[in-house]
């Protein structure tokens, strides 16, 4: 590792943030400029993220292993009294990976944007955003301490939120802003007590110097279950895993290109990350309770999610459930102790996911529609999205050799070993997901184009019109909805191929899809697995039953989709038209939303509510009542205009007559 | 006698006489350089400030201390004072306010409460906070044409006399229990003589008196009232040093001459923070419009402070010093912004707030910032003065297991917050704006948000010397 020092990886972010400053303070005016400038700045950070993984596989290959491929630079942010806090980076195969991931994403999700985002009024903003939103997830990714870790957790979430609300004409977009914030902000507390706890315990904020406190017995039985789970419930709201998944899909709103960056490939597997850092920590809990939660808790939000996936209309939504059920693999993985395979599946997934969304986005683009239903027969028009978006569905859907097999295989692999339940929760999500994706393959890219005729063909079916990009008035839109209007007048040959900034990332991101998965590969010597390891030798036993039955779930989700939506050979209502309470409970995503908008408005608003009451009426009626009783005081002070005055007054006194007396008697009685 | 010690406090009112006595001779419509000098000015108080960093001294017939503790406050006074004096450039001519007694009323009011951290004898500390107060009614009530601002003052200065009243009612009880005014003295004779009902009852009336200048409950009510009706230069005044000098008062005599009464009022204190910051949140929540959501914003926030006082180690009050340095900044940096947005768009209310950062963006992102450090998001200084603060009281719930319970519902009550914040970001950042017109900010407004930003994102970000400061200063208090 001599050639790179650890000091460099501070400039990993400081590249971005340079480019958000500089958009902000200098460029804004200049579109063109803003864009190359933030560019250019992700890819000197990918350029040194390169620079640090090369650093580290050159000494894994020389075999070096364990703390050899772990450097760490610790300095003291601030020492007062007894309370230091410190700040520092760490490299090691993990955050290397986590660096190169993140860079190449953004990287191309960058450039597609220009394509994407082509004649928005706020493009400078929009990179700006981004920029800053790689320097945070830059900054959460090396952190070696909790609380730096939780600066960035914080500030990722922030610009999500910026972004998810970037379109701010449309009220969805903003509210699904809020609602994102929010709802990962409930995590966060999780988060914050669980540092707090551990913080108190080992008196330590460092993941290193924790690890060791644990060891050593610091911090050890029911309270380090505890603890974890609460920093689990971070991971919970980042990673959208049930019950706090409801706001992902609600991020849609957000510009596609965002979904897929921070959405599908880096902040939403930051959840995955933690509990991968922290890893360690988890497992030291008793019997691995705590690693027991994260393993249901990931199993059920895998199988939760990708049955909603399957009766989505909105393209994106599909993405979106796919997502959350993917990271729920990732967390199964995690929790079943197949640490390795968790963090290889946010690897392949971040590629393959990335190309999902971007080449929605780039179907979007083309059809100026995200509803699956008035698509179709697109495969011939867009034959390098088609192409590229196939090589993805393969994966996610993993069929060998795409990359997703790999990792998904593996999971299951481990969770078989572990837990019947959860192999089977795992092999039923992996039936759904091949046939969610499949579907929406069919829908969108094969059949007849069933794109309405008139310009406005969003009104088939409640609940989606919001969903599709042309309902609201953006600028952006209105040139839509006029190119849509050219488009239809030649019915679906108006339609085309995306420019090629737009393109080549997908095609960019096609490679990793197809072959990622390989350096996990047992013709590769699990070396992926061996590297996150840091060196441990990796032998699995491969099992080939688990194998098998993988390839033969993946391969008949894929053939019934290809039966219903293909060959329509079994209708598609089979299910939903017997049963149509389940099909419209599953649309209406189980509900959760409705009852989590009752919790709200009951309970908190609610709560709301009755303070300012009590502050009205009871703090002030007990008040009158003591006013009254005390006549002459409150007729004399009542002449005075306002009102309230001998009430407020009078809370004063009555305030602190009634605390003595508490005071007294309790004091009197002890 | 050392009238050494005392020249911030001398300066300042040199300082105030000198303003009124230009005002005399300067022609209408030349006034405005009033202000000018006001904040130039405020450099004399501030060098012979810092020249007492270090000193600890008692003068005065032990009325007087001057300490690490009173300079921490007096500074944080001074910059408090700064940043409203060049906030009010662009006020006080928009709504023609007298600026000559008006610049001078807030160096009073300064000197006031600089002389609120430096007293260790009841009769100082009542005449301190007198002074202090009676120049804030009038400052409230300053906007002579306003109704509401009118009302505000009459409000301000009817509630805040009977809480005078409670405050002498409480501290001649306790001259008579101990026969002493002198902080140390009253902590021996009350160690001496045991905690009797008229001691707590002598106890909870002085509470009660600090706690209305604090705005805890339920000696809060008049702070919505008169936060939304006071120049919103004075509303922020109120918000940070006022309640700071409350808070400078209750930690010297709570911790001195009260400390052999611990036990009775540390639950007392316990139970206030949690109640005070509950309501305050949540009836923060419902309000439509912002100064008084950030009169409930500044219930809430005494209630934070409050942990520390319920805890009552060093730790604890060196991160009740911290919150409120960082909360000062902040909470000034806020209603900069609000004045800037009220003088161009004639209202207060949230809903006018829609698709403002398109009109204004400067203004809106320092708004922005200062709501989230409000709401404890990193990496504001709202954010590590709070981890700080509420580290310290878990630290001390070792010995007193309710303070679990405590931190804990700090931290519920911040998550809460971040849902009224959030909605004035979320009008600023989303909402859709009534027109695309951009907004012109004064220059002098633009320079103390700025000012004030970076102040949060310093702290926010290198606390060290902030947090040393305040560590060394509450060592101090616990001799």
């Amino acid at each position: 590792m001599e050639s790179f020092s650890i000091e460099y990886l501070g400039l990993i972010p400081l590249f971005p943030l340079l480019a958000f400053v500089i958009i902000a303070l200098v460029t804004r005016p200049l579109k063109r400029l803003s864009a190359y400038l933030s560019i250019l700045a992700v890819f000197a950070s990918l350029l040194v993220s390169a620079w640090a993984l090369y650093s580290l596989v050159i000494a894994f290959l020389s075999h070096a292993s364990g703390e050899a491929l772990v450097k760490e630079l610790t300095v003291t942010w601030f020492s007062v009294g007894g309370v230091a806090l410190p700040a520092g980076l760490i490299l090691d195969p993990l955050t290397a990976m986590m660096l190169i991931v993140v860079t190449i994403v953004s990287f191309l999700v960058q450039v597609y944007s220009q394509g994407y985002m082509h004649d928005d009024p706020g493009y400078s903003k929009y990179f700006a955003f981004i920029s800053l939103f790689t320097t945070s997830m830059l900054i959460l990714v090396m952190a070696n301490n909790f609380l730096q870790l939780y600066i960035g957790w914080e500030l990722v979430g922030l610009c999500s939120y910026l972004l998810i609300g970037f379109w701010y004409h449309k009220p969805e977009a903003a509210a699904a802003a809020k609602k994102a914030f929010l709802t990962t902000r409930l995590g966060d507390l999780g988060l914050l007590v669980g540092i707090l706890i551990i913080y108190f315990t080992t008196h330590s904020f460092g993941f290193a110097e924790i690890e060791h406190e644990i060891k050593v017995g610091a911090l050890s039985g029911g309270l380090l279950t505890v603890a974890m789970v609460c920093v689990f419930l971070g991971a919970v709201g980042k990673s959208a895993q049930f019950p706090l998944h409801v706001w992902l899909p609600d991020a849609m709103e957000g510009p596609t290109p965002v979904s897929a960056l921070i959405h599908a490939a880096t902040m939403v597997a930051a959840g995955v990350y933690l509990v991968a850092r922290t890893f360690e920590m988890f497992a030291a809990s008793p019997d691995q309770q705590a690693l027991l939660v994260v393993a249901y808790v990931g199993g059920f939000t895998a199988i939760f999610a990708a049955s909603m996936g399957l009766v989505m209309n909105d393209i994106k939504k599909v993405m979106a459930y796919s997502t959350i059920s993917q990271l729920g693999y990732m967390m199964m993985g995690l929790g079943v102790g197949a640490y390795a395979a968790g963090v290889f599946h946010l690897f392949n997934h971040a590629f393959f996911k990335a190309l999902l969304f971007l080449g929605s986005g780039s179907v979007i683009h083309a059809v100026h529609d995200q509803d699956m239903r008035n698509m179709g027969g697109l495969g011939g028009k867009l034959k390098i999205t088609f192409v590229t978006m196939l090589f993805a569905s393969l994966a996610l859907a993993g069929i060998p050799p795409f990359s997703g097999f790999w990792s998904k295989d593996e999971i299951l692999a481990g969770a078989f070993e572990k837990d019947t339940l959860l192999y089977i929760i795992g092999a039923v999500a992996a039936f759904f997901t091949a046939f969610y994706i499949f579907r929406a393959m069919f829908m969108t890219f094969t059949g007849k184009y069933r794109g309405a005729p008139a310009h406005d063909s969003h009104g088939s079916a409640g609940g989606h019109g919001h969903d599709s990009v042309h309902a609201s008035a953006s600028p952006e839109d209105e040139l839509r909805a006029k190119v849509k209007e050219h488009a239809s007048g030649h019915g679906e040959h108006g339609i085309h191929e995306s420019p090629w900034v737009m393109t080549v990332p997908l095609i960019l991101l096609a490679i990793p899809s197809l072959l990622s998965g390989l350096l996990g590969s047992p013709f590769m010597g699990m070396a992926f697995q061996s590297f996150i390891e840091k060196g441990a030798e990796v032998h699995e036993e491969l099992n080939y039953t688990v194998m098998m039955s993988s390839i033969a779930i993946a391969v008949a989700g894929i053939l019934l989709s290809s039966l219903v939506y293909y060959f329509k050979i079994i209708p598609a209502n089979l299910i939903s038209r017997p049963l149509p309470w389940l099909h419209a409970f599953v649309l209406n995503k189980y509900a959760m939303d409705d009852l989590y908008g009752w919790i709200v408005n009951s309970v908190v608003l609610g709560a709301s509510r009755a303070a300012l009451w009590f502050d009205q009426y009871v703090v002030d009626g007990i008040v009158n009542g003591v006013a009254n009783l005390v006549g002459a005081a409150g007729g004399a002070l009542r002449k005075v205009e306002t009102g309230q005055i001998p009430n407020y007054g009078l809370a004063i006194f009555a305030g602190a007559v009634v605390i003595s007396a508490v005071l007294i008697i309790s004091g009197s009685t002890l | 006698m050392n009238l050494n010690l005392l020249l911030p406090e001398i300066s300042l009112c040199v300082l105030a006489v000198v303003l009124i006595v230009i005002d005399l001779l300067l022609p209408q419509g030349r006034k405005s350089i009033l202000g000018y000098i006001a904040l130039v000015g405020l450099a004399f108080p501030a060098v012979f400030t810092l020249s007492l960093a270090g000193v600890q001294q008692v003068s005065f017939s032990g009325a007087l201390v001057v300490d690490q503790v009173s300079v921490f406050f007096k500074l944080l006074f001074l910059i408090a004072a700064a940043l409203v004096i060049l906030s009010s450039f662009d006020y006080t001519r928009r709504l023609s306010i007298l600026q000559g007694e008006y610049y001078a009323l807030v160096l009073f009011a300064t000197s006031g409460m600089m002389l609120m951290a430096s007293t260790r004898e009841l009769i100082s500390i009542y005449i301190a906070l007198e002074f202090t107060s009676i120049t804030l009614y009038v400052l409230a009530a300053s906007i002579r044409n306003d109704a509401k601002s009118s009302e505000a003052g009459l409000k301000y200065l009817l509630l805040g006399a009977l809480s005078s009243g409670a405050l002498l009612y409480g501290m001649a009880l306790t001259f008579g229990l101990t026969g002493s005014t002198v902080l140390n003295d009253i902590a021996s004779a009350l160690a001496q003589r045991g905690i009797s009902a008229a001691a707590v009852l002598g106890l909870v009336f002085i509470a009660a008196g600090f706690g209305f200048k604090i705005a805890t409950v339920p000696f809060h009510m008049w702070a919505p009232d008169v936060y939304e009706g006071a120049p919103t230069p004075i509303t922020a005044f109120l918000s940070v040093a006022s309640k700071a000098a409350g808070f400078a008062l209750v930690l010297r005599v709570f911790l001195t001459a009260f400390e052999p009464a611990e036990k009775t009022w540390l639950p007392l204190f316990m139970v206030l923070a949690a109640v005070t910051m509950t309501l305050g949140n949540f009836v923060a929540i419902r309000q439509t419009n912002i100064k008084r959501m950030l009169a409930y914003s500044s219930i809430a926030h005494a209630g934070y402070v409050l942990t520390g006082l319920a805890a009552a180690t060093a730790g604890a009050t060196s991160g009740m010093l911290v919150y409120l340095l960082a909360y000062t900044l902040t909470n000034l940096g806020a209603f900069i912004a609000i004045i800037a947005f009220s003088g161009q768009v004639g209202s207060d209310q949230i809903e006018d707030y829609n698709g403002l950062s398109r009109r204004a963006p400067v203004v809106s992102l320092g708004l922005a910032i200062c709501l989230l450090s409000l709401a404890g998001v990193p990496p504001m200084a709202g954010f590590i003065s709070k981890v700080y603060l509420f580290a310290a009281v878990f630290d001390a719930a070792a010995k007193n297991s309710g303070l679990y319970y405590l931190v804990v519902i700090a931290l519920l009550n911040s998550a809460v917050s971040i849902f009224y914040y959030l909605r004035v970001v979320k009008a600023m950042y989303f909402g859709p704006a009534a027109t695309e017109e951009s907004l012109h900010t004064a220059f002098s407004l633009r320079v103390a948000l700025s000012a004030a930003v970076a102040g949060v994102l310093i702290v926010g970000i290198y606390p060290t010397p902030v947090m040393q400061a305040a560590s060394v200063a509450a060592q101090v208090l616990f001799h």
